[in-house]
């Protein structure tokens, strides 16, 4: 080849494997999940979020591990993300639709509710028949029962909601085997799970908090602390506070 | 015959030169009078100032340890770079001159002095650093299961009780776990909490574990680092020696929320530090029932409550291994 | 032994027989580089697959949807078809079938082409380790932008943090695994049989697979950012490492291949400086980058071993199940600490002492006067290499390690000071009323005195285990090795090219846009790594991404600082490729007017080094002395080997002189 030809090559090769670099800096490095954002959706100095756990992420490549899918407030989807948005100083009212089965705490004391209003939990079971009533619920023993599915965890706030989960072996073998599990099928519809609520508020200045779970739910990693625990989107996630 | 010229160095006992412009003279000369300013500059004014300041007598000591170390180290700087400041200013090669410099390949004397001086400056910082590492029960480094520096450390009389005033050292578990820190108090029940307070001028004995990874527990203002093992007890010891507050942060690469496990402590009055002990034992006596049995070390696969509920349901729970134990492929 | 003293032997390099020429086939049909990536990813294909056949039946692979062992079989597989794409193992197949080997000796090919195959030319593989190793140290700049960029805010998280410890990892693997070799590679491979008169290296093939590990371990430590990375940093701790994702297993393999190749190369340098020396060139004579070199080799060939242990143990915890390093299953976190760091702490030394060698060698040049104690130089090289393996527990005085431990170790650590200030000593007494030309190369030289001058002493903080206490784990220690490998290390890998150049191409690097170059790295760097001891001794730990409020404004500084010092490689890599393809500014045979032997050869060298071996009649660093004989006759007669041998004539040890004057 000719030198102008070989020199176009290089540069061209050249080009080529800096536009791969980019790319994979933008598509692997520098992607975060989408936020959801509910600050346009707070009144009176209170907001709803809703959250959904699932034993499930068939709608990823990963679909033994266990996530948590957040709420659209416009569209009322359920989105694969951790990460949402909610305005400063105001009490957020929080709805798990917990579809996950059990797994003990690896450290008991995150059993115990703590910085929720009235340090409480309420809860209802739905055992694929019917919902009970709220009942409020300040611990959970996970070791000697089964009854918590994962934690709800804001270390920068205080916050620890361990979220109850189904208790009998039935249940727990008959959970919901898509996700996210809204009403669609009858398998969806009749899937036993548990509805937690509770309400914090939040601080007066803004800021980024992380959240977490403390249930080693990471199957197949040592301690259980890998996999999905370690993967922002699925049991890690940013709460987001905008002054 | 090339003579071998006079080189006198920046160190004592240089031989003076003929005529010019004694350089070796006037380079110690300058290297002295600097020195001894900085160094009065760095122990006198710095050093107050030095971190990780003196909130107990594990910083105390850092502190001056890293003063002395710093004024040690300012001679040495700038001698270092006077000389070669000097040489780049005065010993330039002149524009046109195209001729070699006088051959020097060596002074027996010049090495010997430097081999012996910087000799003698390292074994004085090793002896020095013994020193303090001992004089404050292990200068707040963790060491160990079976620590060997406790001096003034009273030997620890009851692990299930304290009071002020005992010669007892108080027992404090910091548990780290993906990715908080939680402390224990054996002596007020064994309660578990995510605050961690400590009273004033009473020595304390950290119990440091780990449930998972590897983790560092770093309280700066008390001085205080010792890695988190699991499976494993690491005691470092401190006592605090003023109020406030002070900050915990995990100073070893744990997985993905290291940079955001941290958490605030605080050093308080004896008698504030009783009532709260006391009163949160009281507040989290329900979920204390739930705890194991306090222990240096916890292995959650030997934990028995731990697995009777896998057993129980048949679950794959993770929690300790990598998979189920009824797996017939585990070892 | 092989030292040639007649100029045409019987048996040619690379055992090719008398007479053979080899037959050319078209470009595309030998073994070269795209032969070998064809190869690697057949090779990977298998390997997955053979992964996937073999594990996807446990348990363990089917909950957690990863599984290691097709990772780590893809990339042994990458490897291996890689060598074999590349040709590696032709010659050993060739003569175990009994087939004459073909040429591929130096000289062998011509041109730009022969930088792509696998050639067993000494200077061919320093060229292609120099691009190499290059290419290594911008990839692993950019990750350390990324970092400095996400470190802008202590809250605000621009990178995941996923991301943010991938990048973190990337970055310090890049850096610490493929720089091993920045020095022992390209400089050690190329200018170590110039340097002591020999034809070639002892085993040119070991060489020329050492190099072409490389650019696979460069890939494979790429490619875990398509896995999802490894969150450990480069250190790797278990049982975190264990814990990690499918991106570890990038890491562990890529650093277990790096160490296999340092391990060869080391080997070669080793026995090549031993059993190729020319007539004449006694130890006392040998030039200081040489002994350097040999240290460090002899490093790198007991340590290194250590490390591919480590690593290995790590892989098969991952896919085999086995319990090393995982404490609840029998095995100790500690075993991989200790491990680990045995490896580790000789390894900050492989990559300080040739830093040590290349100014050492440089400074005579340039202050035109003898090294100052030649024997305490390098008596403070091989001080450094021994004492090293006897230091590695400061990495661990916080750990929990034995406490009775301690002050052993803090007095080794203390005690390696004394040959590192060895090297001070033999600089200063050069520059005793010298004549010093400040060319860049002797800029940078003079950089890294000084910047090492900080590393090396907040080393000995460290060292200190009070003072460790709060400074281990602590930016403190991030500025404390940037200043030694940064600071130290890279400074003079920069100006051994500005030096060598000349040498290795005929061409010369532009002195006015270097000068730019080493005053905005100089400036930017010490800007950048100053403050962080600060900001360190203030509390903030290394590798976090959420720090103090009130350390904002110095890690802004030194953010933007990081920016500057990148656009000042920026302009290196500028002045280089003009340089090279398009100034292409022809240099003399010996521009710096050295007396190294390396300098007596033309500009390139022709592919034998040299015609005749020489008879190396005095030392390198003889300047100002107008009765030194020349370094080394190029043409001897015959009868003058044996003379040199017996050491009749003018002895040139270091203390006396005699008549006679340079060349």
């Amino acid at each position: 080849m000719s030198l102008p030809a070989r020199v176009a090559t290089l540069v061209i090769a050249f080009l080529a494997v800096v536009a791969g670099g980019v790319y994979v800096a933008l598509h692997y490095i520098g992607s975060q999940p989408p936020v959801e954002d509910y600050t346009s959706y707070a009144s009176n100095g209170q907001v709803n979020v809703t959250l959904m756990t699932a034993a499930q992420t068939t709608v990823t490549d990963k679909p033994d591990w266990v996530t948590y899918f957040i709420q659209n407030p416009g569209t009322k989807q359920f989105v694969h993300t951790t990460y949402f948005k909610v305005p400063a100083n105001t009490k957020v009212n929080v709805t798990i639709e917990g579809y996950d089965g059990c797994t003990p705490l690896r450290n008991p004391t995150w059993g115990q509710v703590t910085g929720t209003e009235g340090g409480v939990e309420n809860v209802q079971f739905f055992n694929g028949k019917t919902l009970s009533a709220s009942q409020p619920i300040s611990v959970l023993n996970s070791w000697g029962s089964c009854s918590v599915q994962h934690t709800f965890a804001i270390p920068g706030l205080g916050l620890n909601v361990p979220i109850a989960s189904v208790t009998t072996l039935n249940e727990n073998n008959n959970l919901c085997g898509t996700s996210p599990c809204v009403a669609n099928t009858s398998d969806q519809a009749n899937a036993p799970h548990t509805v937690v609520t509770f309400s914090f508020t939040t601080p007066k200045a803004g800021g980024t908090f992380r959240w977490q779970c403390f249930v080693p739910c990471g199957l197949g990693y040592v301690d259980g602390n890998g996999g999905p625990m370690a993967t922002p989107g699925y049991m890690m996630g940013q709460m987001e506070v905008q002054a | 015959m090339a003579a071998e010229a006079s080189s006198g160095a920046s160190r004592p006992a240089a031989a003076g030169e003929s005529g010019g412009r004694r350089d070796g003279l006037w380079l110690l000369v300058i290297w002295i009078v600097l020195s001894i300013i900085g160094c009065l500059l760095v122990a006198l004014v710095w050093g107050p100032h030095m971190p990780p300041g003196a909130q107990s007598n594990t910083a105390a000591s850092q502190q001056r340890d890293i003063t002395v170390l710093a004024t040690i180290a300012t001679p040495v700087i700038i001698g270092v770079l006077l000389y070669f400041g000097w040489a780049l200013t005065f010993w330039r090669q002149k524009p046109g001159d195209d001729t070699d410099a006088a051959p020097v390949h060596g002074n027996t004397k010049i090495q010997a002095t430097w081999i012996a001086g910087t000799s003698a400056i390292v074994l004085a910082l090793a002896v020095y650093g013994t020193v303090e590492l001992i004089a404050p029960a292990g200068a707040g480094a963790g060491q160990g299961p079976q620590p060997a520096f406790n001096r003034g450390i009273p030997a620890a009389a009851s692990v299930t009780s304290w009071a002020p005033g005992t010669n007892n050292v108080l027992q404090v578990q910091v548990i780290g776990q993906q990715w908080a820190w939680t402390y224990r108090y054996p002596q007020f029940g064994g309660f578990e909490t995510t605050d961690l307070v400590i009273p004033v001028g009473v020595p304390v004995r950290f119990n440091i574990t780990s449930l998972d990874v590897i983790h560092s527990f770093w309280a700066y203002q008390l001085g205080v680092k010792a890695d988190a093992n699991p499976g494993v007890n690491n005691v470092a010891y401190t006592t605090p020696e003023h109020t406030g507050q002070f900050v915990v942060r995990c100073a070893e690469l744990c997985g993905i929320w290291h940079g955001a496990m941290y958490n605030y402590g605080n050093v308080v009055s004896v008698s504030d530090f009783m009532t709260w002990a006391q009163s949160t034992e009281t507040q989290l006596a329900a979920v204390t029932k739930l705890l194991p049995p306090y222990a240096l070390t916890y292995d959650p696969t030997t934990l028995t409550n731990l697995g009777k509920v896998n057993q129980q349901l048949g679950l794959t729970g993770a929690g300790g291994g990598y998979y189920n134990p009824a797996d017939p492929e585990q070892p | 032994m092989a030292i040639e003293t007649q100029p045409e032997s019987a048996q040619a390099p690379g055992g090719r027989e008398p007479g053979g020429t080899p037959k050319e086939r078209s470009w595309w049909l030998r073994p070269a580089w795209h032969t070998a990536i064809i190869g690697a990813v057949i090779g990977y294909i298998f390997g997955h697959w053979l992964g996937n056949f073999l594990g996807s039946g446990y348990q363990q692979v089917g909950t957690s949807d990863d599984n290691d062992m097709a990772i780590v079989l893809g990339y042994a597989f990458l490897v291996l078809g890689w060598l074999i794409g590349l040709g590696v193992f032709n010659d050993l197949v060739r003569q175990m079938l009994g087939r004459p080997i073909n040429g591929n000796g130096p000289g062998a090919d011509s041109g730009l082409a022969r930088y792509f195959r696998y050639t067993l030319d000494h200077k061919v593989v320093g060229i292609q380790y120099l691009i190499g190793m290059l290419v290594y140290f911008f990839t692993g700049g950019l990750f350390a932008i990324a970092i400095r960029t996400e470190l802008l805010s202590p809250s605000y998280h621009v990178l995941s943090p996923t991301a943010y410890l991938e990048v973190v990892g990337e970055h310090g693997t890049m850096m610490m695994m493929m720089m091993t070799s920045v020095v022992v590679g390209p400089l050690g491979n190329y200018l170590v049989p110039l340097m002591i008169g020999s034809k070639q290296v002892a085993f040119p093939r070991l060489e020329a697979l050492s190099f072409w590990l490389t650019p696979c371990a460069y890939v494979i430590l790429l490619s875990s950012i398509l896995l999802g990375g490894f969150p450990t940093g480069w250190t790797g701790y278990a049982p975190l490492s264990i814990q990690a994702g499918e991106g570890m297993d990038s890491y562990a393999f890529a650093f277990g291949l790096m160490g296999i190749s340092v391990i060869l190369a080391g080997f070669n340098i080793v026995v090549t400086i031993i059993c190729y020396r020319a007539p004449g060139m006694r130890w006392s004579r040998l030039p200081m980058f040489v002994w350097a070199m040999m240290t460090t080799a002899f490093l790198l060939v007991l340590a290194a071993p250590v490390l591919v242990g480590g690593m290995y143990m790590i892989l098969t915890d991952r896919t085999a199940q086995t319990a090393f390093f995982v404490n609840q299953l029998g095995g100790s976190s500690y075993l991989y600490e200790d491990l680990f760091w045995f490896f580790g702490h000789p390894e900050v030394y492989i990559l300080a002492l040739p830093g040590f060698g290349i100014v050492s060698e440089i400074i005579p040049v340039f202050t035109r006067k003898p090294l100052f104690g030649y024997k305490v130089a390098a008596a403070g090289m091989f001080g450094v290499a021994i004492l090293s393996f006897f230091v590695w527990q400061h990495h661990l005085f916080d750990s929990g390690m034995d406490p009775d431990m301690r002050p052993l170790f803090m007095l080794t650590t203390e005690l390696i000071s004394i040959p590192t200030g060895f090297i001070y000593l033999v600089a200063m007494g050069t520059f005793w009323k010298a004549k010093i030309r400040l060319t860049v190369p002797m800029l940078f030289a003079i950089a890294l005195y000084i910047n090492f001058l900080f590393g090396g002493i907040s080393g000995v903080f460290l060292s200190d285990v009070p003072a460790d206490t709060t400074a281990h784990g602590s930016f403190f220690v991030m500025a404390h090795f940037h200043y030694t490998i940064m600071g130290g290390l890279i400074f003079a890998f920069f100006g051994a090219i500005y030096y060598w150049l000349p040498k290795i191409m005929g061409i010369k690097l532009n002195e006015t846009l270097g000068k730019i170059h080493f005053w905005t790295m100089f400036i930017a760097f010490n800007s950048t790594f100053m403050p962080l001891f600060a900001v360190g001794m203030l509390g903030q730990p290394r590798r976090v991404f959420e720090y103090a409020r009130n350390l904002e404004t110095l890690n802004d500084w030194v953010s933007i600082s990081a920016f500057c010092l990148g656009g000042s490689l920026l302009i290196f890599i500028f002045n280089f490729v003009m340089s090279t393809v398009v100034w292409r500014e022809r240099a003399p045979q010996n521009p710096w007017q050295s007396r190294g032997l390396e300098w007596q050869v033309p500009s390139p060298p022709p592919p034998e080094n040299f015609k005749y071996i020489p008879v190396v009649l005095a030392g390198p660093y003889e300047y100002g002395d107008p009765d030194a004989l020349p370094v080394a006759d190029l043409n001897p007669p015959a009868g003058v080997i044996a003379g040199a041998l017996a050491g009749v004539g003018a002895g040139a040890d270091s203390a006396t002189t005699s008549t006679g004057s340079e060349a």
